[in-house]
C-alpha cells in the first residue's frame, strides 16, 4: 500500500517539478534491497568462479533433461543463486511460481511437509505454457517458447537440506522417484554428509568450491562500480580475508561499509541507472537556485566532497569485527614477557579483562591468535605442536558454550607457559 | 522512586555520554532510510539496551516509548501451550525467546511471519517497517536461528530485526552475514566517573572523587553495575558522612564466594568441602548463575595463592566450566573444581605431582 501511495507522490512530483525538493526520496525502494539479492545472478553464466557446475548445467538447458541435483559447499559460494537462475533460464518470469517450489529451514520441514506439500506439488499438473504471449526482446518479437526452453517437468528446491531431519529425507525417498516423470529435486547444503545416502545417491552431485580472490575481488569491484562508491585496493583485499571465501559476506560487508561512509556523510551511494535523471534534477535544482540567488550552491557542494569519501581497510575490519592488531600485539607480547609468572600472568590477566570489556569475540580472538602464534617463525616446532592441541580443545569447548572469558584466559595461559618454557 | 540506572537513562542518542563515534553513526543510520538488520555485542552493563531504545525513538518518534506488555500463548507441534511476554509499542517488539527454552523456534517463526505480514498500521508512521528487538540472540537454539535466516531476506520491507547478544560467538554464521554488526565496547572507568559525577550532580549529592574513582574500578567496567554500588553507598550512608574511603558494600553473594575462596585457601580436607557445599547450594538456591560462582571463585582464589598455581586454578576453572555447560548437575562441578582446587595446592606445597 504504502509504496503505492509513494509512486503517486513521485508522480505528482514529477509533474509539479518544482516542488520537489527532496533529492534522495526517489532512490530510497531501490537502496533498501540488499545487495545480496540486487546483484544476485540472473544467468547461469552471471554466477561467478563455478564454471564447471555452470558449464554442464547450461548443457541441460539446450538439452532440456535434468537430473535430481545435489548442490553442495560453503556458504556463500553461489550454490541457491546457480539454481534459482538456471530456473529462471528454463522458465522465464511467467511460468516459474507455477512450476518452481522453493522450501527451505524456516518453513517448517518435518516429515508432514514432505508428506503434504512437496508431494501435493509434485502431483500437479503441469501449469500450461503460454503460447500466444509474445515477448519483445531487443525489439525482435519471439514467442516466449522460443526464448525460455520450458521443459516438461516442475522443480523443487529444498534448501539448506542439510538441516532436514533424518525421517523428513528418507520420506523424500519415494516420493523423488515416484514423481520423478514430472519433478525434479534439487537440494542445496552445506555438508553432504548430512545428506542420507539413499537421497545422495539419487542426484547428481555438484560440489561448489570456495572462491578464489581473483574472482571475488573483480565481482566485488564490479559491484562498487555500479553502487558509484570508492573502494581502494586494500578495502578489496581486507574484504576478502574477512569474509573467507563467502562472497555474501564479502557483499555484506561492503554493502555495510557503504551503508557507513554514506550514512555518516549524509548522502547514500549514487544509483547509477538513475544517473540521468538525477542529473536532470540536479539542473533543475540548479535552475531554481539560481532564482533564489544561489544560496543553496554551498550545500551542494559538501555534499559531492562528502559522497567521494573512500571505504579503507579498517572500516572494512571494524565491520567485520576484526580485533584490531595492535591488540593483537599487546596480547602476544604479554604473554611472552620474560618477566616472572607472576607479573606475566597479571600482564595476561589484565589484557585479556580488558579485551572481553571491549566486546571482542572469543572465537575472533581464538582466530586471530592461531593465526599470529602458529605461523611465527620464533616458534619452535615443538611448541606449536603442543599449542596447535590446546586451541583445538578451547575452540571444542566455546562451541559448547563454554563461559568465553575463562576459556580465553585459559588458553592465553597455557599459551604463554609453553612459549616462555625452557 | 525509580532506581538511578532508570531515572537518568538517556532517552536519545545526543545525551549518551560516551561513544559518540558510535551514536553518530547510528543516528546517521535511522536517518538514512536504508535501515540494515543489526546485531548490537557487547558485554552487559555496556549500553546496549539504552542504545537501542535511543535508536527507536530516533527512528519512530516518542511514539515509541509508549510500550505495553503483552502476554501471548503460543502453540508447538507437540500441542504443548506456551505462555510468551511481548513487550511492545506500536512500532516495535521486544521479545526474549530464550524464555521459552528449547521451543524458541516455534515462537520466532509464528511471531515473525506473523509481524512480517502485517504492514505497518499507522500511516503517518516514520518507516515502512516494524522492528523486532531479539534479546539475548545468543542464547537462541540453532534451529530457531536457522529459522530466522530466510525470514530477514524475505520480509525485509516490513521488518527489521535488531538483535541483542552478549558475544557474536553464539551467533551462526549466516545470520552474522546478515546483519551490520555493532560492537558496544564497556566504558572505560573515566568514562563511568564522568556518569557517576553527573548523576550525582542531578541527585544534589555531595561528590566524592576518591569515592567514583573506587566505584568504577570495583565495577569491573559495568556502568549499570557502578550505578547501583553508587546508589548503595549513597542510600547506606549519610551523605555528610561520605568520604574517599567509605566502605562500597559489595552484593551477598560476592561477599559468600569471598568466604569460600578463604575457607578452601585455609584448609584443604574432606571435611572443609562438606562446609563449602553448604554454601554452594546455598548460591545455587538463590539463582546465581553457575558459570558466575565459578568465574567469580577462581578471580578470588587467585590473589590468594602462589603465581605458578595462578594458570593452574584458570585451568582447571575453565575446565570445570566447560563440563557445567555439558552436564545437567551443577553441584557436582561446583565441588568437584573446590577439590580439585585443594588437591593441586596441596600437592604444589608437597613438592610433587599427584597427577
Amino acid at each position: 500500500m504504502a509504496s503505492f501511495f509513494d509512486i503517486k507522490a513521485r508522480k505528482a512530483a514529477a509533474a509539479e517539478a518544482n516542488s520537489s525538493k527532496t533529492p534522495a526520496k526517489p532512490l530510497v525502494d531501490n537502496r533498501l534491497q540488499p545487495w545480496i539479492e540486487k546483484y544476485r545472478p540472473k544467468y547461469l553464466a552471471d554466477v561467478t568462479a563455478q564454471s564447471h557446475t555452470t558449464q554442464i548445467l547450461a548443457r541441460t538447458l539446450q538439452t532440456t533433461n535434468l537430473p535430481h541435483l545435489l548442490f553442495y559447499g560453503p556458504p556463500g559460494t553461489g550454490k541457491t543463486s546457480t539454481i534459482l537462475a538456471l530456473c529462471h533460464q528454463l522458465f522465464g518470469p511467467l511460468l516459474f511460481k507455477s512450476r518452481v517450489l522453493e522450501l527451505n529451514a524456516s518453513d517448517e520441514r518435518g516429515i508432514g511437509i514432505v508428506r503434504k506439500k512437496v508431494k501435493d506439488f509434485a502431483r500437479q499438473q503441469l501449469s500450461q505454457v503460454p503460447t500466444g504471449r509474445d515477448l519483445e526482446i531487443e525489439g525482435k518479437k519471439m514467442a516466449y517458447q522460443d526464448r525460455y526452453p520450458c521443459p516438461p517437468y516442475k522443480v523443487i528446491i529444498l534448501d539448506e537440506a542439510d538441516s532436514m531431519t533424518q525421517d523428513a529425507q528418507s520420506a523424500l525417498r519415494r516420493t523423488m522417484e515416484t514423481y520423478s516423470r514430472l519433478t525434479r529435486f534439487c537440494l542445496v547444503c552445506n555438508y553432504v554428509s548430512r545428506i542420507i545416502d539413499p537421497l545422495a545417491s539419487r542426484c547428481s552431485k555438484f560440489r561448489f568450491k570456495s572462491l578464489d580472490s581473483a574472482n571475488a575481488s573483480n565481482r566485488l569491484q564490479e559491484i562498487a562500480q555500479h553502487e558509484g562508491v570508492r573502494v581502494d585496493s586494500d578495502a578489496i583485499e581486507a574484504l576478502i580475508r574477512c569474509s573467507e571465501g563467502d562472497l555474501r559476506r564479502a557483499i555484506t560487508f561492503l554493502q555495510s561499509a557503504a551503508r557507513l561512509v554514506g550514512a555518516l556523510a549524509g548522502t547514500g551511494p549514487v544509483v547509477p541507472t538513475k544517473g540521468k535523471r538525477k542529473k536532470e534534477r540536479e539542473e533543475e535544482e540548479e535552475e531554481e537556485r539560481e532564482a533564489e540567488g544561489g544560496g543553496d550552491k554551498m550545500d551542494i557542494d559538501a555534499d559531492e566532497k562528502l559522497r567521494g569519501d573512500t571505504i579503507t581497510a579498517s572500516s572494512i575490519e571494524e565491520i567485520a569485527g576484526v580485533i584490531p592488531s595492535p591488540t593483537i600485539e599487546s596480547l602476544v607480547s604479554a604473554m611472552q614477557s620474560p618477566k616472572s609468572p607472576g607479573t606475566r600472568f597479571q600482564a595476561v590477566e589484565r589484557v585479556v579483562r580488558d579485551m572481553v570489556a571491549d566486546g571482542w569475540s572469543a572465537n575472533q580472538t581464538v582466530a586471530q591468535l592461531y593465526e599470529r602464534v602458529v605461523f611465527d617463525e620464533t616458534v619452535s616446532d615443538r611448541q606449536k605442536y603442543k599449542i596447535v592441541s590446546i586451541f583445538s580443545e578451547v575452540d571444542k569447548r566455546l562451541i559448547d558454550g563454554a563461559d568465553e572469558w575463562m576459556e580465553m584466559l585459559d588458553l592465553c595461559l597455557r599459551i604463554s607457559g609453553i612459549l616462555t618454557e625452557r | 522512586m525509580a532506581l538511578l540506572v532508570d531515572k537518568h537513562r538517556p532517552r536519545s542518542l545526543e545525551a549518551l555520554s560516551y561513544h559518540h563515534d558510535l551514536s553518530e553513526r547510528l543516528k546517521a543510520l535511522a536517518e538514512s532510510g536504508d535501515f540494515p538488520h543489526l546485531l548490537l555485542y557487547g558485554p552487559s552493563g555496556a549500553g546496549k539496551k539504552t542504545r537501542i531504545l535511543c535508536l527507536l525513538k530516533a527512528l519512530f518518534g516518542p511514539g515509541a516509548e509508549k510500550i505495553k506488555i503483552d502476554s501471548r500463548v503460543f502453540q508447538t507441534t507437540s500441542n504443548r501451550k506456551l505462555e510468551f511476554n511481548i513487550v511492545s509499542s506500536v512500532y516495535h517488539l521486544e521479545i526474549t525467546p530464550s524464555d521459552v527454552g528449547n521451543y524458541d523456534r516455534v515462537v520466532v517463526q509464528e511471531l515473525l511471519k506473523e509481524v512480517a505480514q502485517t504492514q505497518q498500521v499507522d500511516l503517518s508512521a516514520k518507516q515502512r517497517f516494524k522492528v523486532v528487538v531479539v534479546n539475548e540472540a545468543d542464547g537462541l537454539t540453532r534451529d530457531a536461528q536457522s529459522a530466522l535466516r530466510r525470514t530477514m531476506e524475505k520480509y525485509s520491507p516490513n521488518l527489521r530485526l535488531i538483535l541483542v547478544a552478549n558475544s557474536t560467538g553464539g551467533i551462526i554464521a549466516p545470520i552474522r552475514s546478515r546483519t551490520l554488526l555493532v560492537r558496544v565496547a564497556a566504558p572505560t572507568e573515566e568514562e563511568i566517573e564522568g556518569v557517576l559525577t553527573k548523576v550525582g550532580q542531578k541527585e544534589r549529592w555531595r561528590v566524592v572523587e576518591g569515592l567514583n574513582k573506587r566505584i568504577a574500578r570495583e565495577s569491573g567496567r559495568n556502568l549499570r553495575r557502578a550505578l547501583l554500588m553508587f546508589e548503595a553507598v549513597y542510600a547506606q550512608n549519610e551523605s555528610d558522612k561520605i568520604s574517599e574511603k567509605t566502605l562500597i558494600p559489595p552484593p551477598d553473594w560476592e561477599a559468600l564466594i569471598e568466604q569460600i575462596a578463604k575457607e578452601i585457601v585455609e584448609e584443604h580436607t574432606p571435611a572443609r568441602i562438606l562446609q563449602v557445599r553448604a554454601k554452594l547450594y546455598d548460591l545455587l538456591t538463590h539463582c546465581i548463575p553457575p558459570t558466575t560462582i565459578i568465574r567469580t571463585l577462581a578471580f578470588k582464589l587467585i590473589p590468594k595463592i602462589d603465581d605458578p598455581l595462578k594458570p593452574e586454578v584458570v585451568k582447571w576453572g575453565a575446565f570445570y566450566e566447560h563440563r557445567i555447560k555439558m552436564g545437567s548437575k551443577h553441584i557436582f562441578h561446583l565441588e568437584a573444581f573446590v577439590a580439585k582446587f585443594m588437591r593441586i595446592s596441596e600437592s604444589f606445597a608437597m613438592g610433587m605431582d599427584f597427577d
